[in-house]
């Protein structure tokens, strides 16, 4: 893995804390799809598999106050940011308990408490609002950032550019952070994306734009310290585009005609996980059997919010008439 | 207690003035809105930078999804955003944001999120302004669940309902519409905001109530003379807000007078007309002594000659013939 000199380097906490955040996603990640397979779970499922590197170096940046928007596509980016699984489950699960009282899904995951604002279906969506947060944090006169998760189609959609503009010109504390995985839905980012590089488009608004490994996490480290603090000291965006690549197609059950077996394999061959244990085992931050203890406590955090998650109630018909305003509709 | 007289547009800005005096979580952006851009294409937000600075007034580029999305996020970190969309077309550019965020951030984070933004918008036909800067698109928006739809017709109901807009909890599209804007009434200085979703009865009467808002609220009270001329007695409804609309007070209305026109200056086909036509029907079927009519504009873009706007719109004499033939 290649060492930055220009950023300071993360510790070794640092670097076990990404780790940790990296196989809670990809351990969660993987309930959930063997939870669908087996029928218990039925939601459509935008598994980011492969794209754990790029939230977890984030997240282990961020503090509790900071916020994200994300999309569809965005789990690992909410359980990076040390969302509680228990409430994740029960909602994904359409459950009272469900962080949304099962009324969001899967597909529109918010909490608060962790900074998880919105989860937005509407591809590059995220980022104006991103901008609302960010302006609120200036007024407020705080330090917090707010990052805005997207994909590499979103970089061709109209809120892309509206928003990178207007972050430029009040100078925002918001970071776009797009996760380059090759795709937009099942079209090949060539065939649909006029630059080679996403990170050129941000000369157009007056920030800096980096194209970083997203699969690499010191390589994500130094890029993310960078922008964060640029955000924090008040200097305004940056935009990021982190190469990766999603493991299950776009929608789990997507069959991948708009690929080759080659080239899927060549890029699950460099899948991050193990890649990033062994070299932080063989660098000496951590040792298989302190790895294989954080693996069985997160593991057993989610076959608990899955028992639990499931085991929710329902929600009642009447939560049709609750939230569409802030009071109660009349039956 | 004193008044000023004032307009519509003077209603605006003085509510304005007012909410960001007495809340600092109150900001303001738009296009062109602050004094270094001559506060606003009507003038609706002049002054209000200068006195409450550049941080919560803020002009913005043309770029509306980016104007709505900022007011939705700062809205979710405790902010009271006002929106300024200069003409209600351009809301089509920002419908993303106002539809899928705005109106159902709150349902779908499970009463989570608040969005309490209110979005200012101009339109109305009248100044051969045509196709794409004048349509009344209230009924897209009374389609979506989850914003109100405020439609005033008089400077104190300006100023009134948007004192309450900007503190409701809940996304709010305030129409400011052309044909309303410059009849000047007195607007107490101390003038309390007024209730959403409350109609006001401009005129009680006993042979037919006309259901109406904004600009056509005025063409409807020119239709009123003649018809007491004719010697028929009719009650005007202002409904105010038309979602949520005041079922109570229309329905109070129609079981007295047992006939109803509705008339509004959107297009008739699909229009708001229809759900109150047939809440109406639903509701008072046995009480009612005519069927109940719809009066709105022609299913057509708003056209540019002036001899068609004119026919586009609704007009007083329309309005009289319509009570006229459900009186016969």
């Amino acid at each position: 893995m290649a060492e930055l000199s220009n950023a300071p380097a993360p510790t070794p906490d640092q670097l076990v804390d990404i780790y940790r955040r990296m196989i809670r996603i990809e351990r969660n990640d993987d309930a959930i799809r063997k939870t669908i397979r087996l029928g218990r779970l039925v939601m459509p499922y935008y598994s980011a598999r492969g794209q754990e590197v790029i939230p977890a170096t984030l997240s282990s940046l961020m503090t509790d106050d900071d916020k994200i928007c994300t999309i569809y596509r965005g789990i690992h980016d909410m359980v990076a940011k040390d969302m509680p699984l228990r409430p994740l489950w029960a909602e994904i699960a359409g459950r009272v308990d469900g962080t949304c009282k099962g009324k969001g899904g899967p597909m529109h995951l918010t909490h608060p408490e962790s900074g998880v604002m919105v989860t937005t279906g509407i591809v590059g969506s995220s980022m104006p609002i991103a901008n609302g947060l960010a302006w609120a944090a200036k007024l407020d006169g705080s330090k917090r950032v707010t990052i805005a998760y997207f994909g590499d189609g979103a970089s061709n959609i109209g809120a892309f550019h509206e928003s990178l503009n207007l972050a430029s010109v009040w100078k925002l504390p918001v970071i776009f952070v797009c996760q380059n995985n090759g795709f937009a839905e099942h079209t090949r980012y060539e065939n649909g994306t006029s630059v080679d590089f996403i990170a050129k488009r941000a000369i157009g608004y007056g920030m800096p734009g980096h194209t970083v490994d997203g699969n690499d996490p010191l390589a994500m480290f130094a890029a993310a310290h960078e922008a964060i603090t640029r955000a924090r000291e008040g200097e305004g965006p940056t935009l990021l585009e982190c190469k990766t690549f999603r493991f299950h197609g776009h929608v789990l059950g997507d069959d991948d005609k708009y690929m080759t077996k080659e080239e899927k394999a060549a890029a699950i061959a460099k899948d991050p996980l193990p890649a990033f244990k062994a070299w932080l085992v063989e660098q000496g931050h951590a040792t298989e059997e302190s790895l294989a203890a954080m693996q069985a406590t997160i593991e057993a955090e989610i076959e608990d919010a899955q028992e639990f998650g499931l085991a929710s109630p329902l929600p009642s018909v009447d939560e049709l008439r609750r939230d569409v305003f802030a009071q109660e509709i009349p039956a | 207690m004193s008044a000023k007289k004032m307009n519509s547009l003077q209603a605006v800005n003085a509510a304005l003035h007012q909410a960001m005096a007495e809340d600092d979580k109150v900001i303001v952006l738009g296009e062109d809105i602050a004094d270094r851009e001559g506060g606003g294409v009507t003038g609706a937000t002049a002054g209000l930078s200068t006195k409450f600075g550049d941080d919560r007034v803020k002009s913005t580029p043309i770029s509306e999804q980016a104007i709505i999305g900022a007011a939705i996020g700062a809205a979710l970190a405790g902010y009271k955003p006002v929106a300024e969309i200069m003409l209600m077309n351009f809301t089509a550019v920002a419908m993303d944001m106002i539809f899928n965020h705005a109106a159902k951030l709150r349902f779908m984070s499970g009463g989570q999120s608040t969005v309490p933004i209110t979005i200012r918008t101009l339109t109305g036909a009248g100044w051969q302004t045509a196709g794409q800067h004048a349509d009344h698109l209230e009924g897209w928006f009374a389609h979506a669940a989850g914003i109100k739809v405020v439609a005033p017709s008089n400077p104190v109901d300006y100023k009134g309902l948007l004192l309450s807009c900007i503190q409701d909890p809940d996304p709010c599209i305030f129409i400011e519409s052309a044909g309303s804007l410059f009849i000047p009434a007195e607007v107490p200085d101390d003038l309390a905001p007024i209730p959403l979703g409350k109609a006001r009865v401009v005129q009680e009467g006993t042979d037919v109530t006309i259901i109406s808002w904004s600009s056509q609220v005025i063409r409807c009270q020119q239709a009123l003379a003649p018809l007491a001329e004719a010697g028929i007695s009719v009650e005007l409804i202002d409904l105010r807000t038309v979602s949520p609309w005041d079922k109570e007070a229309v329905l109070a209305s129609v079981a007295k007078t047992g006939r109803a026109v509705i008339a509004h200056e959107a297009v008739r086909h699909f229009g708001p007309g229809g759900e109150i036509a047939s809440t109406i029907s639903e509701e008072l079927f046995g009480q009612l002594k005519a069927p109940v009519r719809r009066l709105g504009a022609p299913y057509s873009p708003v056209p540019f000659a002036k001899v068609l706007e004119d026919a586009y719109i609704v007009s007083p004499d329309q309005v009289v013939e319509t009570v006229k033939a459900l009186m016969a």
